[in-house]
């Protein structure tokens, strides 16, 4: 990981608090997120961590605070111009387009790269059947790269946890994304799911130059593959620095640890 | 052998009618989960809108080709269905948005009474007729195969012709094309949709467009054969056991429940009738789907959904 160059702030979150009636899920929360690097946010159940995506995807939209992507400061943006901006994500609870094959969910993802006229595309001529034939080119490196060739044509549906997880990966990577989103990526694995996923999202980063930001429960896969972690508890920023500092970090202890009263 | 192969011919022909007006249920209910129950009223204004502009254009601009005007008409009409889904859109589901099932489906019974009214203000309310010219005198085919050969209405033939190149049509809008791999997306998943960027908004104008579409070509076939009046809004239900059939989420399912019904009712009709008597093409449709509903109520091709507690 020493090879790898990391940039300037990419995404910067100012002042993000986020209420649900009376219940306060984030408060004056801020971090910024460099190209290049893995951003963990971590937490106990509760913390506010998924709440924290959603509101840099568009699908919260916090009463106080901004959020600045490349330059560009928004305090509000729905899910559609997020992916626009280039911020992919993927989900918590699998939402895989079940009923389509594997091939046709991550090309999905490529939708919003494809120009030729509706009417070409049906009849499958000129212009529109090189476009189709490029994305399908992308869509395929993506397929060997997570190693899931052999289910190409397999409704997701059909396919064990472990992999739909993969796919979900896949249909955010198709969207060649700058800043890549993953809420919980080894939720529910076991240990050598766990193992291919932290591969896939380190080659991602490493080959790809994508920025992650992911948010983890396992501390272990945290600390190994992240630059900087922000930890939140209670919808609060308890700490923020690299992995040897969080873990070093008395609150954070305490809230994952308890403390003595 | 002749006569059975008669009915069955009637009976899928038949069957073709019921599955379009069934496949514009199937098309909203697939990408946004609701039971459209305007479907019927869309058809009436539908067809209302191409009859009187059938009448209106030689009337007004002079357009005296029959073939022209029918086009015309047509177009029309086509635009009339845009602008009502946009407007559907604009008024009513954008602000339903993750709503309940329930809810959509109430709200899509308001707009049902609002079109039905609305339509007979604007295009009048009496009986109107669509003509686009198509032979009503039956004919007879395979007259050396079968002694006295059998016998096709050619009206019937036509139409259902012009049904089948319709679900072609959009077959291959929904398994080619970038916008139809949205449609399939958006049906299975409204936030994993949004997250690869696909505007929820621009694509439910797009359904109800591709079902007032739909909606139009019923519109136009039934109302050539029935005339247009207000009792076309019941041909939705007569389609209603067609979805029920062939599942909600199924555009195969459509038409096979289709023809399933449409031969049903006939064959059921010409060899049963006599020992009830007669009578059965009224309510064979709906015994049969009453069955389903007991027996397999995700209907023969619909999606088999499991809830976990």
């Amino acid at each position: 990981m020493t090879s790898k160059k990391i940039g300037d702030v990419i995404l910067d979150v100012k002042n993000i608090s986020l209420r649900f009636g009376g219940v306060k899920a984030l408060t004056d929360i801020s971090f910024d997120v460099r190209e290049h690097e893995i951003r963990a946010i971590i937490g106990p159940n509760g913390a506010g961590k998924s709440s924290m995506l959603n509101c840099i995807n568009g699908v919260y939209a916090p009463q106080d605070g901004a959020i600045t992507f490349r330059g560009q400061a928004f305090k509000y943006m729905n899910s559609h111009q997020v992916a626009t901006m280039g911020i992919g994500r993927t989900f918590q609870n699998l939402a895989l387009f079940k009923g389509m094959s594997v091939l046709d969910n991550i090309m999905s993802g490529r939708n919003l790269k494809i120009k030729s006229n509706i009417l070409l595309q049906a009849l499958r001529i000129g212009p529109a059947e090189r476009e189709e034939i490029a994305h399908r080119e992308a869509v395929e490196r993506i397929i060997d790269f997570l190693e899931i060739q052999a289910y190409r044509k397999t409704p997701v549906g059909q396919l064990p946890y472990g992999l739909q997880k993969r796919v979900d990966l896949g249909r955010a990577l198709a969207m060649e994304p700058q800043v890549l989103l993953l809420d919980e990526p080894m939720a529910g694995m076991n240990v050598e799911e766990k193992q291919d996923m932290c591969r896939f999202v380190l080659d991602v980063n490493d080959e790809f130059g994508t920025t992650v930001v992911l948010i983890e429960h396992d501390m272990g896969v945290v600390m190994d593959i992240s630059d900087r972690v922000v930890v939140l508890d209670y919808g609060k920023k308890i700490g923020d620095g690299t992995p040897d500092e969080v873990r070093n970090n008395p609150d954070v202890i305490s809230a994952y640890l308890g403390t003595s009263h | 052998m002749a006569f059975f192969l008669e009915t069955l011919l009637g009976g899928l022909m038949a069957g073709m009618l019921y599955s379009l007006v069934a496949l514009g249920f199937v098309l909203i209910f697939k990408a946004s989960g609701v039971f459209n129950f305007a479907q019927g009223a869309m058809v009436l204004f539908a067809a209302l809108a191409m009859a009187r502009f059938a009448e209106w254009i030689p009337l007004h601009l002079g357009i005296t080709n029959p073939v022209a005007a029918n086009v015309l008409a047509f177009v029309g009409a086509g635009v009339v269905m845009f602008v009502v889904a946009w407007i559907i859109e604009r008024l009513v589901l954008r602000h339903l948005v993750n709503q309940e099932g329930t809810t959509l489906l109430m709200a899509t019974l308001g707009i049902t009474y609002f079109m039905e009214g609305l339509g007979q203000t604007i295009f009048g309310s009496s009986i109107y007729k669509i003509d686009i010219g198509m032979p009503k005198d039956p004919v007879m085919i395979l007259e050396s195969t079968f002694e006295g050969g059998i016998l096709i209405n050619k009206e019937d033939f036509y139409a259902a012709l012009i049904a089948a190149a319709l679900v072609a049509l959009l077959s291959v809008f929904f398994q080619k094309t970038a916008t139809g791999r949205a449609l399939r997306a958006v049906a299975d998943d409204h936030q994993a949709a949004q997250s690869i960027g696909i505007p929820l908004n621009r694509i439910w104008v797009i359904v109800w467009c591709v079902a007032g579409v739909v909606a139009l070509v019923a519109g136009m076939i039934w109302g050539s054969k029935l005339g247009v009046q207000f009792s076309l809004t019941t041909v939705a239900l007569r389609a209603l056991p067609v979805v029920i059939l062939g599942g909600l989420t199924s555009v195969p399912g459509a038409i096979v429940g289709g023809l399933i019904i449409g031969v049903g009712e006939k064959l059921s009709e010409v060899y049963l009738g006599p020992y009830v008597g007669g009578g059965i093409e009224i309510w064979f449709a709906y015994v049969l789907a009453l069955g389903f509903l007991l027996i397999r109520p995700q209907g023969l091709f619909g999606e088999k959904i499991i809830d976990r507690v």
